[in-house]
């Protein structure tokens, strides 16, 4: 695959029945390029992380997604609080979820470092008050299987 | 184990998707908490859970799993089983508890994934 797929999806604070939309479609879209499972897995599990957390603790937000021949890139950006301490949010166990968000099965503090966990590259940037940026780089295509 | 040998052990009901002998659960995990859920490796497994809304279906989706079984008698929705029908998840209902029910499942050879 030499040209680049190019996706965008709006997410709404709050909205817990559409949370994770746009990382359904991003999977079934890897699933459609034959990217192997493991590695689709942990893009999707990634990308969900950020989606909820748009969803848990922003205003709105944004997410744009590149696949290109051997990577995909995806961007979410965030109008809401943003994250005061990044170290400190990364730390497995910290978590700053509203009653409804832990209700809903989320908000125990691991979500940022599963994120991590299922990222090749993760990098976070927030300026509080405004909002948070956050990168997902993935390879699709693993060449340790030989 | 085939889902319907698996309901029929904790007097389960299976609500939607495939309950044929072709689906083999052999590995399970049980969790309330869908943080705990996206950190598991193992795909194909079947997830015991009380928690029943859509990001639980969503969390099953994004990890591979094939088979949710909602104890403590835990209702499934419409959009619920809308959402497991478009990725091919299995969903059961199961009026025992969580400690009840993994304890039979693990009882008759299902395995923990940890």
């Amino acid at each position: 695959m030499d040209q680049v797929m190019h996706f965008e999806y709006a997410v709404e604070g709050g909205d817990f029945f559409n949370a994770g939309a746009a990382s359904s479609n991003v999977k079934k879209i890897l699933k459609k390029l034959n990217v192997d499972s493991h590695v689709v897995k942990r893009v999707a599990v990634a990308l969900y992380e950020a989606e909820v957390n748009i969803v848990a603790h922003a205003y709105r937000g944004k997410i744009w997604v590149d696949i290109d021949g051997r990577r995909i890139k995806i961007i979410l950006s965030d109008e809401g609080p943003g994250i005061p301490d990044i170290d400190l949010a990364m730390k497995a166990g910290y978590s700053t979820a509203s009653p409804r968000v832990r209700e809903m099965g989320f908000g125990a503090g691991m979500g940022l470092p599963n994120m991590k966990k299922n990222s090749d590259h993760l990098h976070i940037t927030s300026a509080p008050g405004k909002g948070t940026q956050v990168e997902i780089i993935n390879e699709l295509y693993e060449s340790h299987a030989f | 184990m085939t889902v319907t040998e698996l309901s029929q052990l904790v007097g389960a009901k299976i609500v939607c998707g495939n309950s044929d002998s072709r689906l083999q659960i052999e590995k399970a995990f049980a969790s309330d908490l869908m943080s705990d859920v996206l950190t598991v490796e193992t795909e194909k497994m079947l997830l015991i859970t009380g928690l029943a809304n859509t990001q639980t279906i969503r969390t099953a989706e994004m990890s591979d799993i094939s088979c949710i079984m909602f104890v403590r008698g835990r209702n499934i929705t419409p959009e619920m089983i809308t959402l497991a029908g478009e990725s091919g998840i299995t969903l059961l209902e199961c009026p025992g508890s969580m400690f009840k029910t993994s304890g039979i499942l693990y009882g008759a050879g299902i395995k923990p994934v940890f």
